[in-house]
């Protein structure tokens, strides 16, 4: 064990040498590097867990490499609780995070390495109880805070994601862990509202389809009921969470309303003269609402501002009797839309930069669609059949690194939310 | 052989038509026991291929003019109020079924086609020869396209039926519209055949089918 330990170090040692000869290693986050970081862990059989959950949650946010983790690092890294900084600068590890659980806490010491000394200690509560789904939120929370220290930059591990399956409304941690049902009969088009706390989604019932808006805590479903009739589709918050936008349509084509989540009527956004406007994201200033809509003929991407002024063409409109693109989603940053786009007779992910309009496609192995940005606007969740079956994947959409998420056959319509406040 | 430059789209209609004359024809002629196939009429009419649509066509009328024969025979014989009844009964099946055969439609398209058109004109007077009757309209998609987009899709579907019918005097309020995209395919095969059965609307009785009257 111990002789292959030595070999590992003695290889990275050799290839970090090789390919940056003479560059100071340093904790300074720079797009397309990711830094080295090293893992070690004091605690037993729930802090093997911890540090299993806070590895992938790094290697899974896309912005440090973890080079090694686990107790048996820790011997010949560290004395005592001293880290051997220039023997982790020759594995090439700019930072080192150690863990510790111990009295019902998970805490963490960041270091880095080039500087040799602590950067933070962060702790959070762990529910006594072993790894429940509260007590692995309470790990990812901390994965997310270590990542913010290490590269400036928050990580998404605290996250849940919305998507549906057989019907059904689903969350789901964003590491795959806990799926979870949270809807009864015919629900599509999951949306969170901003803080977390609320869902809304589309039913569809024999009759018609409806709004419904659930809140996560007292379990409360409601409908949106200013348009009782006709279609009520793809619903999404306005940034304040007071109001949904959504798409309406009874007998002269579907356009974009908007409602108020505690009644009153509904105002009317797009004038879509009987085409159809479909699937509303909301800017992150709350002013402009991007959507898909028919208006020249193949489904396109379009914006607006949210009264419904200033309609604008997102692309330039596909004439191609092939071109379709739908389902846009905002970055949380406002700088990117992400959209679903035909290519030779299959749906990929694509993001549009709204600085100088240029697209890029993510995608290329199936039929990949509905993509939904996470809160670090880098990461998107979409839905693939690349395996033979509808299931939602995550793709880094700077690395194009791709993983699945599910293993649901017929997941689909994901909507990633926003980072879980830390419980007290 | 027959060198008629009639086009598939007009045999089409052409077999449909007198398809569903020979329906009613059979339906006013009061025959018991013959089971004549009228209601298929809109279905064959829909059929992919010219080819297909002519044979049918053709069987439809061949078999038709043999029921009939066997029909004014029995009329003669028939006049138990009893085989009246039973009469009824089978004309009111015969009729729902021609009201609620499916029509079709094109890719990423809510215009009428000619053989929906003529299908939907099979359904218009029945529903004018029953005032109580409400239908409801569903809309449906092939899978290709977005989930949501669809919805819409379906929606538009719908509706352009609805207002085939409300164009022609029918209460709006007869005729509801509901969607369901891609939800609810009929086939389930990603092939064009199945797909061209899931561009679709589909009837649904929602009052006033109990004991439909034939058109007068």
């Amino acid at each position: 064990m111990r002789r292959t330990f030595v070999a590992l170090i003695v290889a990275l040692v050799a290839a970090r040498a090789q390919a940056q000869p003479g560059v100071r290693i340093g904790l300074t986050y720079a797009p397309g590097v990711k830094p080295g970081v090293v893992l070690t862990l004091v605690g037993g059989v729930l802090g093997d867990s911890a540090s299993v959950i806070v590895r992938r949650d790094l290697d899974f946010g896309d912005r440090v490499t973890v080079i090694a983790a686990g107790g048996t690092l820790s011997p010949a890294t560290t004395q005592g609780k001293v880290p051997n900084y220039a023997l982790l600068a020759k594995l090439g590890a700019a930072g080192l995070v150690q863990l510790e659980i111990a009295n019902g806490r998970l805490r963490s010491t960041v270091h880095d390495v080039g500087a040799q000394r602590v950067i933070d200690t962060l702790s959070v509560a762990t529910p006594a109880g072993g790894p429940t789904r509260a007590w692995r939120a309470a790990v990812h929370r901390l994965s997310d805070e270590v990542e913010r220290v290490l590269t400036g930059t928050a990580g998404v591990a605290s996250s849940r994601m919305a998507y549906v399956k057989a019907g059904r409304t689903w969350l789901v941690d964003s590491d795959g862990a806990f799926p979870e049902a949270v809807s009864d009969g015919s629900a599509l088009s999951p949306a969170w509202r901003r803080d977390g706390g609320a869902l809304a989604w589309t039913t569809l019932t024999s009759a018609g389809s409806r709004i419904q808006i659930k809140e996560l805590a007292s379990g409360r479903v409601q409908s949106l009921v200013a348009t009782p009739d006709g279609l009520n589709i793809t619903p999404t918050w306005t940034n304040d969470g007071n109001a949904i936008v959504y798409a309406h349509g009874l007998e002269n084509g579907t356009d974009l309303w908007i409602a108020s989540v505690t009644g009153g009527e509904a105002r009317r956004v797009t004038v879509g003269r009987g085409s159809d406007n479909t699937s509303p994201t909301v800017s992150p200033d709350g002013r402009r609402v991007a959507f898909t809509s028919g208006r020249t003929g193949h489904p396109d991407l379009y914006v607006a501002d949210l009264d419904g002024t200033n309609t604008d063409a997102l692309t330039d409109i596909g004439l191609d009797e092939d071109s379709y693109r739908a389902g846009p989603d905002w970055s949380g940053d406002g700088r990117a839309i992400a959209f679903a786009t035909r290519i030779s007779g299959q749906f990929q992910v694509a993001v549009l930069s709204l600085r100088d309009r240029a697209v890029r496609v993510l995608t290329s192995d199936g039929k990949n669609e509905d993509p939904s940005w996470a809160p670090d606007g880098r990461h998107l969740v979409f839905t693939s059949t690349r395996t033979g079956s509808s299931e939602l994947w995550v793709v880094d959409s700077e690395s194009g690194r791709v993983r699945q998420l599910t293993r649901d056959r017929g997941a689909r319509l994901a909507a990633w939310g926003p980072r879980l406040p830390a419980t007290p | 052989m027959m060198t008629s430059p009639m086009t598939s789209r007009a045999s089409r209609l052409l077999a449909g038509t007198v398809a569903l004359a020979l329906a009613f024809a059979a339906a006013c002629a009061k025959k018991p026991e013959t089971a004549p196939a009228p209601a298929e009429a809109p279905a064959v009419a829909a059929a992919p291929t010219n080819t297909a649509a002519s044979t049918a066509a053709a069987a439809d009328s061949a078999a038709a003019r043999a029921r009939r024969e066997a029909a004014n025979k029995l009329k003669a014989r028939e006049d138990s109020i009893a085989a009246a009844k039973a009469l009824a009964s089978k004309t009111a099946a015969e009729l729902k079924t021609a009201l609620l055969a499916t029509v079709w439609f094109d890719y990423d398209r809510a215009e009428l086609r000619d053989d929906t058109r003529a299908a939907l004109e099979a359904k218009l007077p029945i529903l004018q020869a029953n005032s109580a009757l409400r239908v409801r309209v569903q809309g449906h998609t092939d899978e290709r396209g977005s989930d949501e987009y669809n919805l819409a899709l379906g929606q538009r579907r719908a509706a352009s039926v609805k207002r085939f019918f409300t164009d022609r005097g029918i209460d709006e309020r007869r005729l509801d519209v509901v969607s369901f995209g891609r939800e609810r395919p009929a086939a389930t095969g990603e092939d064009d055949a199945s797909r061209a059965k899931n561009r679709r609307a589909e009837f649904e009785i929602l009052a006033g089918g109990e004991a439909l009257a034939g058109p007068r």
